[in-house]
């Protein structure tokens, strides 16, 4: 579903090599030190940053030379996913229509994506006048309503406390399984990872390598890079 | 426990220089009446408006597509601009119209398109400053941004009016009226461009019809008539405008980061080349022509080096007392929050009390009998500190703000006070923004002609001063060299501000 050969990115001395393959309808987690490149891996499929080797691949189709909105797909940041002067249900609307000009089918969906992420009730209001964990639920509703394949989240929970990132992990999880997305996350979390990743990409030391089940990852300890990334953490047990 | 004294010390010199400019005039206009608000003076109230919205609209507006077109990151010629644009921040008045005179003069190269002399010229020269500064305000602004709106509205595939309209139009709309408000305060208030390019009674501002009704036609009841009006309108635009306002003025020059990304986005070349054509358009030639005629001319005679010696005296002296008296005000607001809008207020008192009105007032006081050398120094020095004071502030508080949230409470449990803390803590932790405040306020002051013309400069001629006289002798070849040199002085200084400021960075 996305795919990455001999991918090479450089920007002044960092340089990124990326061999990747995430499966159609997975859920991948990319983990790594901080600096390693996890989030320039996202940008590199989204399209805001160019590779210098390499095609970049999303279902089936070369992207490599396409701008982001035509991409199959959606990204979420970790905040500064709303526009602060219009309200939940406009921000979500402009996952449909950049122009605002929805038919009643269009609106319907929209508001049968606030219903879904639990935002009906507060529709009307403004993204300053919502919590963290709001503000999120309005980019997982625009991503619904944008509908694409693909779906690029940049530790989207980080800034949550632990009970809500876990809730919004299972519905994120949820909306996956319902429409048979694949999703690649990146998160500083190894227990989000353990608790809903199919499999794990690893980026460290100048690469991001070929994903590997989560259970290995976290088997993987005779892997020096890995193991001194994971540290003391144990299992969450 | 040594601030409140001090920021209270510093207050009080501040409100007594004021008194002392403002009382003598008024008593003078009660004795001869009361002070007179008659046509004269809402003529240059209705000038002072016309031109100061003229040149607002025209520097604010092509400001704002020039600054869209700089944010973007693909711009070719880009760097080089913004450093073509930095020089007019920085220029004295007086060398800015005399670059503008040898454009558009009837003898320069772009003589007879634009009347130089009245209204056009004045809103001419207010425009070669303001541009560059409300492209940079601007710029500022949008750079404030978070990269990932861009992005955001990159996948939904927005069309650069779709941007405009949710990414940039609501950080202007915050931000772009204090920034016209800035401008237009600053060329409501403008003396020396006025002064030099305004023609009589239909083109005077309340600021130069103060200084001619009082040095032309001695007569302090329209003098009085007309500082009333002028602290009225600034004491209005300030409390319109917000305390803020300054702040932006005094900013370290932007650094641009990575830039935002706008690949594939509607707008590209051609709309950047509309977006920056009258920029350039009004800044480049200018700037181009003070290079090249004053390369013809520079001698470095005798009147040349005093003038440079009395310019570094004086701009030494006022950046010092401006500093002495900022620390205290900026330090006392950053520690009573309850006092802050006052001591704020006094801060901006060299902006709201027009500089003619206290040189009229300290000369009816201290200059009666004939002043001595030393005595007009000392008056151009407390004058040029005053104008530069609200500047020297902005750059403070921010700082001090955040040393007295850092370091108060850490120093009250170490029992660190008084001098040891100044000595060991403030000054050291300070360094690079007091040296930044003394630069702007010494560049302020080499550069000012408005309090040398107002007391009179018997005796002490400096760079601006100099360049002013060779321009009214009809010898425009000495004035450019001359003004070269000043914008070289100026310019040593700007970039050592600017290079302490960059240091202060921790990216």
């Amino acid at each position: 579903m996305i795919r990455i050969e001999h991918g090479l990115y450089v920007y002044g001395g960092f340089r990124l090599a990326i061999d990747l393959t995430v499966p159609r309808g997975s859920l991948t987690a990319v983990l790594g030190p901080s600096g390693a490149g996890k989030s320039t891996l996202l940008a590199i499929i989204a399209g805001f940053e160019p590779l210098r080797q390499g095609r970049v691949q999303v279902a089936g189709e070369d992207v490599t030379e396409l701008p982001p909105a035509q991409r199959p797909l959606t990204m979420v940041f970790q905040d500064n996913n709303t526009f602060a002067h219009l309200d939940a249900w406009t921000n979500v609307a402009l996952g449909v229509s950049p122009a605002l000009k929805l038919d009643d089918e269009q609106r319907r969906r929209v508001d049968e994506a606030l219903a879904q992420v639990g935002l009906s009730a507060l529709a009307g209001r403004k993204p300053g006048e919502m919590s963290g964990g709001e503000r999120q639920r309005i980019a997982l509703a625009r991503m619904l309503v944008r509908n694409r394949p693909v779906v690029l989240l940049d530790e989207p929970f980080a800034a949550l406390g632990p009970g809500l990132r876990a809730e919004l992990l299972a519905e994120l999880q949820g909306m996956q399984k319902e429409r048979g997305l694949t999703i690649l996350m990146v998160t500083h979390q190894p227990e989000d990872a353990r608790a809903v990743a199919d499999q794990v990409c690893f980026v460290d030391g100048g690469a991001a390598r070929p994903p590997m089940a989560t259970a290995d990852f976290f088997a993987a300890r005779a892997d020096a890079a890995i193991a001194a990334y994971l540290g003391g953490w144990r299992d969450g047990r | 426990m040594s601030v409140m004294p001090g920021g209270l010390g510093a207050a009080l010199w501040v409100l007594a220089a004021v008194a002392a400019g403002l009382l003598p005039l008024l008593s003078l206009a009660f004795s001869a009446g009361g002070p007179t608000l008659d046509g004269a003076v809402w003529a240059a109230l209705r000038f002072t408006l016309v031109q100061a919205s003229l040149s607002t609209v025209l520097a604010v507006v092509p400001a704002v597509a020039l600054a869209r077109a700089l944010a973007r990151r693909q711009f070719r010629g880009r760097d080089l601009l913004l450093r073509v644009f930095a020089v007019p921040l920085a220029l004295p008045a007086i060398v800015a119209v005399l670059a503008v005179v040898a454009i558009y003069g009837t003898s320069g190269w772009l003589g007879g398109i634009i009347p130089v002399y009245g209204l056009s010229g004045i809103v001419l020269v207010h425009v070669f400053f303001n541009l560059p500064l409300a492209t940079r305000l601007i710029l500022e602004a949008l750079a404030s941004t978070p990269p990932e709106a861009h992005r955001l509205a990159a996948q939904l595939g927005f069309t650069d009016g779709q941007v405009f309209a949710h990414v940039d139009g609501p950080v202007l709309r915050n931000r772009l009226p204090a920034i016209a408000g800035l401008i237009f305060l600053l060329c409501a208030a403008s003396f020396v461009t006025v002064l030099t390019l305004g023609g009589g009674p239909s083109a005077t501002t309340l600021e130069v019809a103060i200084y001619q009704s009082l040095r032309m036609d001695f007569d302090p009841a329209r003098a009085a008539g007309l500082a009333l009006v002028q602290v009225a309108l600034s004491v209005t635009l300030v409390a319109l405008a917000g305390r803020m306002m300054l702040a932006p003025a005094a900013q370290a020059p932007v650094r641009l980061r990575q830039g935002r990304f706008c690949g594939g986005r509607a707008g590209g070349k051609g709309a950047d080349g509309r977006a920056v054509a009258p920029g350039i358009a009004v800044v480049v030639p200018p700037v181009a022509a003070l290079v090249m005629s004053g390369l013809d001319h520079v001698t470095l005679n005798g009147a040349l080096l005093s003038a440079l010696g009395w310019s570094l005296a004086i701009g030494g002296a006022a950046a010092l007392v401006a500093t002495a008296l900022g620390y205290g005000l900026a330090g006392a607001a950053a520690r009573a929050p309850r006092w802050r809008g006052w001591f704020e207020g006094v801060a901006l008192a060299g902006v709201i009390v027009p500089p003619a009105v206290m040189a009229t007032g300290w000369f009816l006081l201290f200059g009666r009998n004939g002043t001595s050398i030393a005595e007009l120094f000392l008056l151009v020095v407390a004058l040029n500190a005053l104008m530069a004071l609200p500047f020297v502030v902005a750059v403070l508080a921010p700082a001090l703000t955040r040393l007295a949230a850092a370091h108060d409470r850490l120093c009250a449990s170490l029992g660190i006070s008084g001098w040891a803390r100044l000595r060991f803590i403030d000054v050291p932790a300070l360094r690079r923004p007091l040296a930044q405040a003394l630069l702007l306020a010494g560049i302020m002051a080499m550069g000012d002609l408005t309090a040398i013309t107002l007391f009179g400069s018997g005796g002490i001629l400096t760079l601006p001063a100099l360049v002013y006289q060779q321009m009214g002798h009809y010898r425009g070849h000495l004035a450019a060299g001359t003004a070269l040199v000043l914008a070289l002085v100026i310019f040593l200084s700007a970039w050592l501000a600017e290079h302490l400021g960059a240091e202060d960075d921790p990216h």
